[in-house]
């Protein structure tokens, strides 16, 4: 996140060995069709490196048992193997503790913890939730339930042409009556890197907690909750290298431990009788019933391989990778490109004059090309651009500049069968 | 695979480039918009329905070129006939783009037999049944459908990440 080691890292790319990186990728030597995999669509879910799946392996071979409940071998391995990933978790994203750092099936069951946890108990009626135009829906529709709840407001911070928020609008919005802000790291549809540090110091001036959707940024740059002093943070495994149904979410010990938990039943309680029940103190307040377990531990894993390359070193990488192909792009008449922000991440999201993003994904899914086509769960931004729908190549680490011309190449194909 | 380059190079190409009856009918005795929330395209269809015989249709709106070209050529293929021939049509075309219906077998679809390679594309079947739904919904009155509704063959949800 400093600058600083961005112009270091940058100058260390040319050691950032791309092809030896892609053989950790067994996905990536699929044909589709008779044509070779170029895989862009990393921000709707990434790929899995062999020391991950060997990882999953080992654990379904060898450790696997339920946690928390037994004495014998298995359990306590297993047990082990659980809290060991939620250290790591912990460290990659420099929390000061562990039990700050709960186990969820991904961010969209995060945001809806943190609605039924913090909203239905802090928020009232007439009470305002900042969000933005760029959010995705799993940070508006949670709170538009709430809001719809409790009779509380939803407000939004607008964004430029260029897909940046207005971030004067955004101090505007608070008054006496604003008590939660909800703001998305990095967007999926545009690649839009938000100043969350700045918005958030200003939230807390006005003591307002806020959580971040971190899903699109804790694949490509280092987090730092204490840095950024968010009281929420959350992402999901899969869009990291991980396994599905697995993310975390990061909250502050004091707010975690004043929430109400989100589901109730076993692991989460350290009592039960049909009078009361007392709960298990965070993070398994919020852990009810057995967790996918395998998940967590392919998350660990997940993170274990980023530290290895160094998310420092990916940032830059991409951030080259991302000049390329935006230059690249210039060579393709009528194309657009929606989200040109001064920080941006590897994503290119654009339309095609006269030709549908719809027909474009298929025709290029000839080629073995994926990218995403349609509103990205962010029909704001859609509303915002004016446009149904955009295409989308989302760029990884493991993806190169041969990738980058495949897909040049193949909008230009596209392009060809409409003319 | 082949399908997807054949599909588009025969029918699109032409009907995307040229709609039929593309426009709106000043009197419509019957009229229906379709939605496919999946990509935010829709689809203005109106009628004129005179002694159950389809005498005019006309079409417009906003989608992909599979979804366009379907719409258009449907016009052309209903256009002078009778309504229980545009029903057949619509469930014979419904069945063909699911995979379901077997092209040796003898029906009524003509021409239209170019979109049974959108079986192959399950993400786009939906768009190019939507000219049928809509038309289906026209003709029985109902004003306004959309390709996640209930009836829908195809459930899925709308998009994702
Ligand atoms: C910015 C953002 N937030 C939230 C989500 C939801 O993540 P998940 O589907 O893993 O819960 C996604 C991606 O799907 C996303 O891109």
């Amino acid at each position: 996140m400093a600058n600083n080691n961005v112009t270091t890292a940058l100058k260390s790319c040319d050691d950032f060995d791309v092809e030896s990186i892609r053989k950790d990728f067994p996905i990536l030597n699929i044909k589709v069709g008779d044509k070779p995999l170029t895989y862009l669509d990393n921000a709707a879910s990434s790929q899995m490196p062999q020391q991950v799946i060997d990882r999953w392996i080992h654990y379904q071979t060898a450790q696997h048992a339920n946690i928390n409940r037994a004495v014998h071998y298995l359990s306590e391995i297993a047990t082990d193997a659980y809290e060991d990933a939620r250290r790591k978790v912990q460290q990659f994203v420099n929390a000061r503790e562990d039990r700050e750092i709960i186990f969820t099936s991904g961010t969209t069951d995060s945001i809806n913890l943190v609605m039924h946890g913090y909203g239905r108990q802090f928020i009232q009626a007439d009470d305002e939730i900042i969000l933005t135009t760029l959010e995705h829906h799993s940070n508006i529709v949670p709170w538009q339930m709430l809001a719809k709840e409790k009779g509380a407001v939803i407000r939004v911070v607008p964004v430029n042409d260029h897909g940046e928020l207005d971030i004067d609008a955004y101090e505007k919005l608070f008054n006496e009556r604003t008590k939660f802000v909800g703001l998305i790291h990095v967007s999926n549809a545009l690649g839009t890197i938000n100043p969350i540090k700045r918005m958030i110091n200003y939230a807390h001036q006005q003591d307002i907690p806020v959580l971040i959707d971190g899903a699109q940024a804790a694949p490509h740059m280092a987090i730092n909750v204490q840095d950024l002093d968010c009281d929420f943070y959350t992402f999901s495994a899969h869009k990291l290298c991980g396994p599905t149904g697995i993310g975390m979410l990061y909250g502050k010990s004091a707010l975690l431990e004043a929430m109400q938990p989100f589901k109730g039943g076993g692991d989460m309680i350290t009592s039960v009788t049909f009078e009361k029940t007392t709960y298990a103190d965070i993070p398994h307040k919020f852990e009810a019933g057995t967790p996918p377990i395998a998940g967590a531990i392919g998350f660990g894993a997940a993170i274990d391989y980023l530290n290895m390359i160094g998310l420092d070193r990916i940032a830059a990488y991409e951030s080259k990778l991302l000049d390329y192909a935006t230059e690249r792009f210039l060579d393709i008449k009528g194309a657009k490109i929606l989200g040109t922000a001064a920080h941006k991440t590897a994503v290119l999201s654009f339309v095609l004059d006269g030709i549908h993003p719809h027909d474009i994904g298929t025709i290029l899914n000839h080629d073995g090309i994926a990218i995403r086509t349609g509103h990205h769960c962010a029909q704001p931004v859609m509303q915002r651009f004016n446009v149904p729908a955009t295409s989308r190549a989302s760029f990884a680490f493991y993806n190169n500049e041969s990738e980058v011309e495949t897909l040049i190449k193949g909008i230009k194909a596209v392009q060809k069968v409409f003319l | 695979m082949d399908n997807t380059k054949s599909l588009y190079q025969e029918v699109i190409l032409d009907h995307n480039r040229k709609p039929r009856n593309y426009g709106t009918l000043e009197h419509p005795s019957h009229h229906a918009v379709g939605h496919n929330p999946l990509c935010g395209d829709h689809l203005d269809l109106s009628l004129q329905v005179e002694n159950d015989q389809i005498n005019y249709i006309a079409f417009h709106g906003e989608s992909c070129a599979i979804c366009k070209a379907s719409a258009s050529m449907m016009t052309t293929a209903v256009k002078g006939k009778t309504r229980a021939t545009a029903e057949t049509l619509i469930e014979e075309f419904r069945q063909m783009a699911m995979g379901k219906l077997d092209l040796n077998h003898p029906h009524q679809l003509g021409r239209l037999t170019v979109f049974s390679g959108i079986r192959d594309l399950p993400t786009r079947v939906k768009c190019a049944i939507l000219p049928w739904h809509t038309l289906h919904a026209a003709l029985n009155a109902l004003t306004s459908i959309s390709t996640e509704a209930d009836n829908d063959p195809i459930q899925s949800p709308s998009g994702n990440t």
